[in-house]
This record gives structure tokens, sequence and C-alpha cells, in this order.
């Protein structure tokens, strides 16, 4: 387990390095510092001193550790089109990305696992076979063209939930929610169900399917057999055994939300960092394209990590092969 | 398949089997024409194609020549007469007075164009390194799988909004929405080819321990041809699965993408840029701008898919 966790946790730093200068490399010669940062009268002494201040004149190994140093440090460079430091404004943006996120992921996992347990049991049922001949349309239509007709729906042709924006927020710390405000919660509505949808149709076919291959194995016939009600043997018996893939697959899901959101806050104009990294490609920013890359790799990296200990640790078996592997 | 190109006889039957009838016999035909929902999809991805193809000589008018355009006939709702001229547009015009039929027509030839071509290149690169891992092994495979396998953890529209990103670092301001289609296309190749390069280097694997390889390798053939003409032909069968399911990604990135902003340019609009612009006019009632180009891409996407479903399931022995 020791040797596992490490080998594993040396990997994701790998991967953390590889990105980095994967980032760096974008940040340093995609188009040139110096041009974005001095203005049009400019002598070849400031342009000296500048490559000089910016470490421009190091090797590269020397820059890309300086740049590590200083992303570790909170340092991400300032952007070409905002002015103002980009970790400034990552951090401003955050929450409403977070906010959003965490709420998707709710709708997603609670609606996703209840509805293929429901599919499951009742296979034949009308309703269950309903569900998931609408799931395979929820899988085919993409997340842009749901978001556009659930506004359409319910901001335009009903008139009840706004279309746009995070409502009215308020501050806590250098934290704004739009949890503690009727707007702010109203307006998190469409937006999380346009970006839960598609993830929580995945859980949902897959538990339904992991389901059905455990309801028919042994142990569950005995559990019958032994009496045990029908609640007991499907919930107690048949669901444990089931999260275990559902686990892994949610953790993966959640580097996705992440992803789909940027196309979900672009549909909404959602103030998150989504629809700061979509403008950052637009105007071609690339201290903020850079950072974000950074930030979202440590966080999908770390996801990762986490998902392969808990998945190590809730199956028994995987401990003895892998063991006996390596 | 190797009897195709012989006449094929029958000891049992005194009838000489014809070449199309070998076809029709043929294990995939069979399952291909006993399954309506793949047929329905063949056509409706036939239709969409050729009128792709076709959209010059099919359009009503060219929605990219200012001097055809009127003004006047602007927001014209579907198959009803302009209030002003008179004319009647099929599906309608949008805020230009561009026919959406025809728009559609010609955006669904940029989809298609990039997708196709995505796919494509996706697809050479990821045979290519899945081949060389899978053969050769040691380092090439080690280096090869590991990129593969950072790039896996990021969801691939990521990648290619990133490849997006820095394609227009590079180039010039003034050339951006010329290069534009080939940055998407581009964008999307290589944030794909992991796919393919992982199912190849697991088959190649396979192969590579079978007699027909080694007896190939006993009569001296290079390294490269035995790869090419010897293992590339035995592992095509996943590999057209996974590109036919790609082909719907691809078309759905694309059009993401577009709508996003950071892909095919409103001088080159793919049914993406049109949803994009019609997105626009949802609130003030021209739904027609909107919801055609938003049902063709979803027509298109849906019918590659139940295609890829379909080719799944009938090349998957396991299945059967």
């Amino acid at each position: 387990m020791l040797a596992y966790t490490i080998r594993r946790i040396l990997q994701s730093l790998l991967v953390l390095l590889v990105v980095g200068l994967v980032a760096f490399s974008m940040f340093r010669f995609v188009g040139d510092p110096i041009d974005n940062l001095l203005g049009q009268e400019r002598t070849d002494a400031d342009i000296e001193r500048l490559r000089e201040v910016l470490g421009l004149n190091d090797p590269f190994i020397v820059q890309y550790g300086n740049y590590l140093i200083g992303a570790f440090q909170g340092n991400l460079g300032i952007s070409y089109r905002q002015g103002r430091p980009v970790a400034e404004i990552l951090l401003e943006r955050a929450p409403a990305t977070l906010e959003l996120a965490f709420v998707s992921g709710i709708i997603a996992v609670v609606l996703g696992i209840a509805l293929g347990v429901y599919t499951a049991i009742r296979r034949d049922g009308i309703l269950a076979n309903v569900i998931m001949s609408a799931s395979l349309i929820g899988v085919s239509l993409p997340t842009f063209l749901i978001g556009i007709l659930l506004i359409y729906f319910f901001s335009v042709y009903l008139d009840l939930l706004p279309s746009f924006g995070r409502g009215q927020v308020v501050r806590i710390g250098g934290w704004s929610t739009g949890f503690l405000t009727s707007s702010g919660l109203k307006a998190l509505i469409l937006p999380s169900i346009t970006l839960a949808l598609f993830q929580m149709t995945l859980i949902m076919r897959l538990v339904r399917a992991e389901m059905l291959e455990v309801l028919r194995q042994d142990y569950i016939r005995f559990a019958r057999a032994r009496g045990l009600n029908e609640r007991a043997v499907n919930f107690r018996h048949a669901l444990k055994n089931t999260l275990v893939p559902v686990v892994t697959i949610i953790g993966m899901q959640f580097g996705s939300i992440i992803a789909f959101a940027i196309i979900t806050e672009t549909v909404f104009q959602w103030p998150g960092l989504g629809l700061l990294f979509i403008n950052a490609i637009q105007f071609v920013d690339i201290p903020v394209m850079a950072a974000y890359l950074m930030m979202i790799s440590v966080m999908f990296v770390f996801i990762n990590l986490i998902v392969d200990m808990l998945y190590f640790a809730i199956d028994p078996r995987l401990r003895v092969d892998r063991s006996g592997a390596h | 398949m190797s009897d195709e190109s012989l006449p094929h006889i029958d000891p049992t039957a005194p009838v000489r089997v014809s070449r199309l009838r070998a076809i029709w016999d043929n294990d995939l035909t069979y399952s291909f024409r006993t399954n309506p929902v793949a047929v329905v999809s063949a056509v409706v991805v036939l239709i969409l194609l050729l009128s792709a193809i076709f959209a010059p000589l099919i359009a009503p008018h060219n929605p990219f020549d200012p001097a055809t355009l009127n003004l006047m006939n602007a927001y014209s709702a579907p198959s009803t007469p302009n209030q002003f001229t008179g004319d009647t547009f099929l599906l309608g015009t949008d805020d230009q007075g561009r026919d959406v039929f025809s728009t559609i027509l010609y955006g669904m030839r940029v989809s298609l164009f990039v997708g196709i071509t995505a796919v494509l290149l996706g697809m050479v690169l990821g045979v290519t390194m899945g081949l060389l891992a899978g053969y050769l092994g040691g380092w090439t495979e080690t280096i090869i799988m590991r990129v593969a396998d950072v790039q896996l953890t990021f969801p691939s529209i990521l990648v290619a909004m990133l490849i997006t990103g820095v394609a227009k670092g590079f180039t010039p301001v003034e050339y951006r929405d010329q290069m534009a289609i080939i940055v998407l296309i581009l964008a999307i190749g290589l944030s794909d080819w992991v796919q393919f390069a992982r199912v190849v280097r697991g088959a190649t694997m396979v192969e590579k321990g079978k007699e027909y390889v080694q007896a190939a390798r006993l009569i001296g053939r290079s390294s490269p041809a035995i790869m090419l003409r010897h293992i590339l032909p035995n592992v095509m069968g996943p590999v057209l699965v996974i590109a036919t399911i790609s082909l719907a990604l691809a078309i759905i990135a694309e059009a993401t993408l577009s709508f996003l902003g950071v892909g095919a340019p409103p001088t080159q609009p793919s049914l993406g840029t049109l949803i994009r612009i019609g997105q626009g006019f949802l609130y003030s009632g021209e739904w027609w701008i909107l919801v055609f180009p938003a049902c063709t891409l979803l027509a298109l996407a849906l019918s590659v898919n139940l295609l890829g479903d379909w080719l799944r399931d009938a090349l998957n022995p396991k299945l059967r």
C-alpha cells in the first residue's frame, strides 16, 4: 500500500511538471512578453532592462524553475488584457465556478444514483423505459443546446427564471456567494441543471448496468432465500457493491464538470473561471490561459490521486492483487 | 473477405454465387440490413453528406455573395411571403436577409469538413503512435503512452480549447480568420488521437505474438513493412469503430468551439457559428434562425452516433 501510494504520488508530480512545462512554454514563447508590456515609445535600453528584470536572459531551465516557484507562491503573471495580477482575477472568479460545480455535482450524483437504482429494480416498468430512452437523447445533445433549450423554455416562454448572470451575491470575506439571496439561488437553477444533466445520465446508466450485474449474483439470491425483504436486499446488499466502480467514475466526472463549466458559463454568462478562460482564448491573453491550465491540472491530478487511493481503500481485493503484482 | 476477388464456388449448391451476392450475404452487410436503426441513420447521414457536398447546386441562394442579398428580406418567417418583397423562403431568413436553408447547407459543409479531416488527422497520428508503441515496446512505448496518459487526464474539449488558444497566439491578427478552420482541425485532431493509440497499441501487442508476424520476421521483412502490411490490416476493425464514434464527437466539439466563439469565423460559419448567431434572436421571437441549424446538428450527431453503435456491436464477436 505504501509503495503504491508513493509511486502514485511521484507519477502525479511528474504529470504536474510536464503540464507546468507546457504552461511555461506558452507563457514564454507564445507572443512576446516585451511587446505586451512595453508601449510604442521604448528604447533598446528599456528592452534590455526589462529582459533582465523578467529574467528572460537566464537559461531555459532556470526560467522554468523560477516560473514554477512563482506559480507555487501565487505569482502567475499579469493579464495582458486586464493589466491586473492573474492570481487576483482567478481568486475573484473562483467562487462562482466552485458553487456552480458543487451544486451540479450534487444534482448529478444524487439523481444519477437514485434513477439508476430505480431503472435497475423496475427494469421492465414503463417509467423506467421512458427514463432510459430520455437519457439516450440526453447523451447526444451537446451541452450548449441543452442550455439554450432550458433558457427558451424557462426564461423566454415561462419567464420564471433568469437567463444570465449570478443574481445578487453576498460577500463573505474574499468569497462571494449566491447561496444567501433568493435571486442568487434562482440564477443557479438553470446553469446547474445544464451542467449536471450529462454527468447525471452517465452516472445513471453506469449505476443501472452495475446494479443489474450485481442483482444476478448468487449472494443476492441467498439473501432473498434467507427471507430478507426487498429493501434490505436492494440497498444493503446490492447497492453497496455497486458503488465501487461508481466512485471512480464520479471522481473523474468532477474534472469534466469543471471543463464543461466553460460551456455552461458561456451560455449563461456566468461570471466564473470558464468564462474567463474563453475570453482569454478569444483575446489571446496568454498569462490567464497558462494560469488556468496550471490551476485546473493541479485540481485534476489531485482528484485522480484521491480517487485512486479511495478505490484502493474500498475494494479489499485490489490490495492483495497489487501487492502481489509489484 | 479474401475470396471476394475470386468467383466464390459453393460445393453444395450448383449455382455460382456472384460477387454482389457475396457482399450481400457478408456478415457485416447482413447485420446492417436487418437493423432498421442502422439503415435509417445511414440514410440520414448519406442525405446530409450529399447535400453538404452539393450545397452550391442545391442551395437556392449563395448566402456569402452580398450581391444576391436583399436586406428587405431580413427576418422572413419560414415559408411565408416576406411583407416587403413578397419573396418566400423555405426555412426563413436571418437578420441580413440570408436564406436559413442555404446557410445551413453551407454551414454543414464546414462542420463535416472539419469533423472528417480532424478525425482523419487523429486517426493517422493515433494509429501510427499505437503501432510504434505496441510493436517496438521499450522506451518508445513508455514515452508515447506517458504522453497519452497526461493528455487523457484532461477532457478532450479542454485540450482542443488550449490548442486553439496557443495557435491563435502564434498567428498574426490579420490572418486569424483565414487560419481558423485549419486551427480547428488541428485542435480537434490532436485532442482525440489518444483513443486510437491506446486501442491500436493493445491490438498490436496481441497480433505481435501470432505466427504470421513471426513468419514475416523470419523471412526478413523490415519492421515498418510488418507494421504496415501485416499488423495494420488486422487491427483496423476497432479503429473503424472509434473513427465513427469520434466523428460524432468531433462534429459536436467543432460546434461547441464555434458556439463559444473560438471556432469557425463568421465569414465561414459552421453549424455551431449559426447556432451562436441564432441564440441572439431567441428573445425577439425569430426562433427559426436558431432552431433549424440546431436540429440539423442534432440529426447529424445522433445518426453518426447510432451508426457507430451499430458498427461496434456488429464487429464485436462477443455480442453475436
